[in-house]
This record gives C-alpha cells, structure tokens and sequence, in this order.
C-alpha cells in the first residue's frame, strides 16, 4: 500500500507517428468534426500494409551524426520522442533535474542488417561447409556498432546519452505488456515516494521486415486491404504495425508544483492481469481489472481509448468486455487508436495514454476512429485506456483531471 | 501491512528465502559453489559449434540440461526453471504450482538464430523472392509455429508463470549486464510497498551462439587467450585482456521479514538495499571520472543504510576486462576511501566465465552463499595489477566472518546497479 497520497501526473508528452509530429499536431490531426484518415503504404512491404513514419529531422533532437550513427532507427525513433517530451514538460536542459530523471522504458529487440543476412543465407545455402562460412562472414560483415543498435537497454542507454536524463533506467519487455509494465513501475514507485519524475516510453520502427517475419511467425499481421481494428474479424483479424515513438513525463504532483510544471492529466490508476488464454479470456480478466477501477467511477458516459489490436481472438474479447460495461450501466464511447494510427506493440500502450491526456486537457474527445464507432460526443473528463497483449496480458488505465483542475 | 520489522527508512525489512542456481560449474547451487570454492574454472573450449576463423574460441558453456538442438530461448528457460525450481524447494514456499507472489524475469534477447533463418530461408516456397522477401513468403505457409518462442519477448517469463503459478502480469526486463540486479530491485521495492509479500527474481542466460560471441568479439570486449580456457579470465589481473562469455541461471525468493518469519522460514539474508544510476557517457564505456558507478554504490548504500565501513566483503562486477575492472576499483576506492584496503573483493566470473543478463542473479546468489558459509570465494588466475591495490582473495578461499556484502552489476548502455545484502538480524 502506497503510504502517500500522491497523485500521478502526465506533465510531458512526446509522440511521432505516422499521422504528426508531436502532442499539438497530433491533436489537430485527430481531433475535430470529421474521422482522421490513416496514413497507410500498402506497397513497400506488400502484401502487408504498415503505417509509415512522418519524415523527421532527426538532428533537431540528436545533433551528433555520431550519435545518429549508433542508433538504428527504432533507437532514432525513440529517442527522438523522448526529447519531444522531455522538452515538452521543461526539463530540457536543465540538468540538475535530468539527473534525478528515472527511465522506465519498454522495448523489443533491435534491427537486423537485412542486406547482410541475406548474403549470408545464399551463401550458406549453396555450402557445402555452412558453419565456416557463417563464422567468416558474420566477424567480416557485422558492423561493431550493429549489437549496440539490437540490445533491449540501448534505447534507454541512448536516451541517457542524447539527452542527459541518468537518474535510474529499466527496459521491460514483452510487447504491448512491456508498455503497461513500464508505466505501472513509474506509478507505483512515484505513489510509493520511491521516485518523483519519470520519462517513460517506447519506439517501433514498423517499417523493416524483420520486424514484419516475427509477426508473420506468430501469424499477427492483417491480412488484404486496410481495414479499421474492428472490421478485421471476418477477415481473420490482425495487427497493421505503425511506427511510432511515445512518451510521457510523468511526475508527483507535488514536485510539478513545486517547480511550476503544468498537467495535462492525472495517470489515477494503471492495472495489469494475465489471462491464463487457453482457459479462461480475456474478457473475465479485464472484467476483474474493471472491478477495481468501477470503485472510483460514478456511471454513465465514459470515453474509452482501446489499444485492440485486431489479431484473434482477442480483440473480440476485448470488444465483449467493453460491450459488457453497458450492463454495469457504462455507456461506453470507444475510439481504437491502432485504426488511425497502426498498432505499435511495445510503444502502443505509451500512445494511447497520451491522446487520453491530451483530450481530458483539452476537455474534448475525438470523433470516431473507425467505421464501425460510434459518432456521439462523449464528454472527456475520465478516459478508460485499454491495452491488451495481441499474445498475452491484459491492461486497463483510468486518465482523469487532476483535482485542481477539476475543482 | 502488517510488516512490523522496519529498516532504517520505516520499510519492511526483506529476507532471502531462497536460493537456486545453474552456472558452468554445475547445475544446482551446491554443485555450483563447490566449484567456486575449490577455484574450478567452468570455461572451456566451445564444442557447441565450429569455431573455426573466430578469434574466442572459448566460453563458460552449459552443456549438461538435456537441450539439444541448442537454442537460446530453450537453455536459458531450462535453466531458469531449474534455478527457480531449486530456489522455491529452499523457501518451502507457497503450493505446488503456486507461487504467492509475482516473477522478475532477465532473460537475454528474443531472436531468430541462424538455424531458425536457414530453415526459413531454405524451405520450399519461397522460390522467385531473396533474403527475407523470401523468409515471408515461405512463413506465409503457416508451418513455422514452432519458432514462435523464439520471437515472443515474454515467452521464457510467459513458460516460468506456468511452471510456478506466479501471481499477475510477470516482468521481463533487461539492463543489460545489470538485469539479474534489476530483478532483485524490482522484487525489493515491491515488498517494501507492501505490494506483494513474496517475489521470485530470475535472471538467466545462454546465447553462447556464434553470432553471439562475434558480437562480443566485434567489441573487442573478449579474452583471446583461448589456449588455456581455465585461465582467461583474470579479474584485476595485469594481462586481463577481456571477459569470458559465460552461461547460467540464478534465483532467488524474496520475501518480507515478517512473512517469512511467521511462516517458520529458513532466513538466508536480508537484502539491505539496492540503487542504480545510469550513464550518459558512452554505449560501452564509463564515464572516465566514474561518476555514475560511484553513483550507483552511493546510492545502494544510502538506500541499505550501510556505511562503507560496515561493507565486509565485495562481490565484483569484475568482467576482467581492462575497462571495467579500472573503473570498478576507482569508484570503490572513491566510496569506500581507506577501508577499501582492508576489504575483501572477488570476482566469480574468474571461474564462471560471464553470465551476462543473468550475472547479477547469479553473484546475488553466490553473495548470500558467502554470508551462510563464512567463505570468501576467490578471483583465480590473479597476477597483481600495481595500479589497482585490492586484496581480490587471489586464487584459494578464504574462512572469514561475514556480514554485510555489497554486489556490483554495470551493464552495457550505462545502466549500474548494486546490491548489499546482510546476515539474519541478531
């Protein structure tokens, strides 16, 4: 039992996508009368649809080419996102704080050199001595620096380069889990007193194909013309990746007064559980997580961001579980991000807390996401965050003013 | 909570209950420490695979699991397990299949390896495409299932759950060579918030594979003295020339002081604290002045409510690499002043070789071992380095009293994390 009251609180967010550059433009491209329309390239990868990033200048949050160099693009991704967010909640620079800065940061695997694997398979495939052949190449052909760009940790490591943050730093992994996790460390240690403010987030470079052969193995990817995350069922379901970069500041709400910083939102609660899949669903789990977080919700309309994923079966429990909130006397408004903005596993859970801190900053939720939402206003002064694992885990967040604000 | 055994911050104090391990001395703690106490090396010649052309043809392998074909998703889970398993069967804890508590898991990276490509690649399929154009159509046709595991981040924590029956969503982390350390921190800090009252810390690794070691290599970050494997790594040594890859699995149930003593447990230790402190000097490299591990044992001490003095013994990150072993003695010296002259320091990887993300569970474990037996494991192959005075326990163990350990884990990527863990309250 956390023995503070302190509440948890978004004073930074950083978010690249396929869609914009940053929290403001995000809301311009998502908010409004009419549905944003996904940015999607069905021809590079295809037969797989992914969604592209917008192009950065990346030196305008990595100015050394060395340090670009080090990174692969994911990293670029990541870190790019982090410094939008460390910018973005004033902490840019100032290096007493950035010292004190905890890193709770989730990650998946880097990049291959596809152009070197591939050399390498052809040449393998043709000897008639394979293991030699693979050792020459690999000591001959792997770039030193290549490991650097693979390893989980890196993205925090660069981060702590680039930036400067070095108070503490973790990588969990797990994919759309890893993000709930590294949020949940971030919260309960903040409500603990064991740390003040953290930068949390993730990063997928959804355009490789190495990326798109994990996926394929694990039979995850949407197949056929883009569809929106709930229309996919018929077709057998499936994620569309998008690359994305999305972090969070987040931070007690007495160091924010203390040094003036502003909220966006309180972060009231962030709750994870894992389904045992092959006997019971995801749907019993959450409805458990919802328990918990129906104890602090009066009834009635409640904007929800889900984090579906569209792969089976568990974006159908996923939509049971919501549907199921109608007889708890919800009526919920649900707007799927991954439709707009691809799905981006280790990263995805960090973007959909972020549209929900900005639209209760903003007082307004967004418009339907897809074809099957529904088109009616809900008001946005608590935002329901779901994020479940495509493979395992299920995880529910409540987003809310802060009490100031509210008062 | 109904902790009512504080530290010296008001937090419940948290107890070791449990111990298990797999290194290449042996599988189970036991075997593990006898090796280490009689100054065995466990690094030989890789047999694994070919290592014709490679500059290391050497590692601290574990060959004695029954996993054949190799593949490091499928080690370093078995190992795991069997740590876990040994650890739980200590702690006397919980039902079968259930654990009362969540997993802390460091598991090495999740990946194709070259076996899993080949067969990818040269599956019938895929003709007219190259390279992974081709590996994509061939997985199209659905008979690949089998190497799922490997790309699942989770899947050793998502095997570990079933196994144990651990409680909620289990973490698989990485700090690099500082994971198994992170474990333990986590597992700490949830006790001490009165989260859970029990937690099972795992770090585990086995990615002795070719690329595995060429990636190390690349880095120059490896011992070529390949001649003699028992002798290449050589913490604190004069001709250290690099670390030695090493496999294994250690484990440790975490539990509060309170819960355990109500339940009638065996106490090993206490873990007194934990801090880290990340770097922002360089990918693989310290910052020359030591700020950030200075930082993290400043930290780790603060947390223990330990003062340098009281540190009896250190267990050292000690890779044996000319870096990291400078850099370790600077900032130890910078902490600890004086009294780093009359303490004890050893480094096990001078015989199990370095187990990577699973080093810091592993040391953990060989930490507490120290204080239960009253035996400081030595760091063999120990050729006096003039510019770093440390009495490393050279070559044969030592009987000494000992209370108070502090464990170092420095990770690639700047991330530093300690441990001190104490005898049983008097």
């Amino acid at each position: 039992m956390a023995e503070t009251s302190r509440e948890v609180w978004i004073t930074g967010i950083g978010l690249v996508s396929s869609l914009a550059e940053g929290a403001d433009a995000h809301w311009q491209a998502l908010a409004g009368e009419t549905s944003p329309r996904p940015a999607i390239d069905a021809t590079r990868f295809a037969p797989y649809t992914v969604h592209p990033l917008v192009p950065l200048d990346v030196a305008k949050q990595i100015p050394k080419t060395s340090d670009q160099r080090q990174m692969e693009r994911w990293q670029r991704i990541g870190v790019y996102a982090a410094g939008l967010a460390l910018s973005d909640a004033g902490l840019s620079g100032d290096q007493s704080l950035l010292d004190r800065v905890d890193l709770t940061i989730a990650a998946g695997n880097g990049e291959r050199d596809l152009a070197l694997d591939a050399r390498i398979l052809a040449a393998l495939e043709t000897s008639s001595m394979p293991e030699p052949v693979l050792n020459r190449e690999l000591a001959a052909g792997l770039r030193p620096t290549l490991y650097l760009g693979q390893l989980s940790n890196l993205l925090a490591g660069n981060i702590s380069i680039v930036h400067k943050a070095t108070g503490s730093s973790r990588t969990f992994k797990g994919e759309e889990m890893a993000g709930i996790s590294a949020v949940s460390d971030a919260v309960r240690r903040i409500a603990a007193g064991q740390g003040d403010i953290f930068l949390t987030g993730g990063a997928l470079n959804a355009e490789r194909e190495d990326l798109l052969l994990g996926c394929e193995i694990t039979h995850t990817l949407a197949a056929g013309p883009y569809r929106s995350v709930w229309e996919r069922g018929p077709q057998g379901g499936g994620l569309v990746p998008g690359s994305l970069g999305a972090f969070l500041v987040l931070e007690a709400s007495d160091h924010a007064l203390r040094r003036g910083a502003a909220p966006y939102a309180r972060l009231s609660c962030v709750l994870s559980e894992r389904a045992h899949r092959h006997r019971e669903t995801s749907t019993a789990a959450a409805e458990r997580l919802f328990d918990e977080i129906a104890l602090r919700l009066e009834d009635g309309d409640l904007a929800v961001l889900s984090g579906a994923s569209g792969v089976e079966p568990v974006t159908s429990e996923e939509r049971d579980f919501l549907k199921g909130l109608e007889r708890r006397g919800f009526n919920p408004r649900v707007r799927t991000w991954g439709s707009v903005l691809g799905h981006g596993i280790e990263a995805h859970a960090f973007a959909g807390l972020a549209l929900a801190a900005l639209a209760i900053s903003k007082g307004a939720f967004y418009p339907p996401f897809g074809a099957t939402e529904a088109g009616t206003d809900a008001p946005a002064d608590r935002i329901l965050v779901t994020c479940f694992g495509h493979w395992r885990g299920e995880g529910l967040a409540l987003v809310e003013p802060t009490r100031e604000s509210a008062e | 909570m109904t902790s009512k055994t504080r530290d010296h911050k008001g937090r419940p104090v948290v107890a070791v209950t449990g111990l298990g391990l797999v290194t290449s001395l042996g599988v189970g703690k036991h075997a593990s420490w006898a090796g280490l106490v009689a100054g065995r090396s466990g690094v030989k010649a890789i047999t694994r695979f070919p290592t014709d052309g490679l500059k290391t043809t050497i590692a601290g392998t574990v060959d004695d699991m029954g996993v054949a074909p190799y593949a490091a998703h499928d080690l370093s889970a078995r190992m795991a397990e069997a740590a876990a398993a040994e650890a739980i069967a200590e702690a006397r804890i919980g039902r079968p299949s259930h654990f009362p508590g969540p997993l802390i898991v460091a598991t090495p990276p999740s990946e194709l390896e070259w076996p899993h490509l080949r067969r990818l690649h040269d599956a019938a399929g895929g003709e007219g495409h190259e390279g992974y154009r081709r590996m994509l159509a061939n997985a199209r046709t659905r008979t690949f299932d089998d190497l799922a595991r490997h790309v699942r981040f989770a899947a050793i924590a998502d095997r570990l759950q079933m196994a144990f029956g651990t409680e909620g969503e289990p973490l698989s982390i990485c700090t690099a060579c500082a994971s198994g350390a992170t474990t333990i921190q986590l597992g700490l800090e949830a006790i001490r918030r009165g989260d859970t009252e029990a937690a099972l810390c795992v770090g585990t690794d086995a990615t002795v594979h070719p690329e595995g070691l060429i990636r190390f290599s690349l880095l120059s970050a490896l011992s070529t003295a390949n001649d003699d494997p028992a002798k290449a790594s050589k913490p604190f040594s004069k001709k250290r020339d690099g670390f030695v890859m090493a496999e294994g699995a250690g484990a440790l149930v975490l539990e509060s002081y309170d819960a355990a003593r109500a339940r009638g447990a065996r106490i090993l230790a206490v873990v007194r604290g934990c801090g880290e402190k990340a770097d922002e000097h360089h990918r693989t490299r310290s910052r020359p002045d030591g700020a950030a591990v200075i930082g993290a044992i400043r930290k780790t001490l603060d947390d223990a409510g330990v003062a340098p003095h009281e540190i009896d013994y250190i267990n050292a990150h000690g890779t044996s690499t000319p870096e990291n072993d400078r850099m370790e003695y600077i900032a130890l010296g910078a902490v600890l002043g004086d009294h780093l002259r009359r303490t004890p320091i050893s480094s096990n990887k001078s015989m199990v070789g370095h187990t990577l993300i699973a080093a810091g569970s592993v040391e953990a474990v060989f930490s507490v071992l120290t204080i239960g037996s009253g035996i400081l494991p030595p760091t063999i192959n120990y050729d006096p380095d003039p510019d770093l005075p440390l009495d490393v326990v050279p070559d044969t163990s030592r009987e000494a009293h000992v209370r108070t350990v502090l464990s170092n884990s420095f990770g690639f990527g700047g991330q530093n994390v300690c441990v001190v863990f104490s005898a049983e309250p008097a």
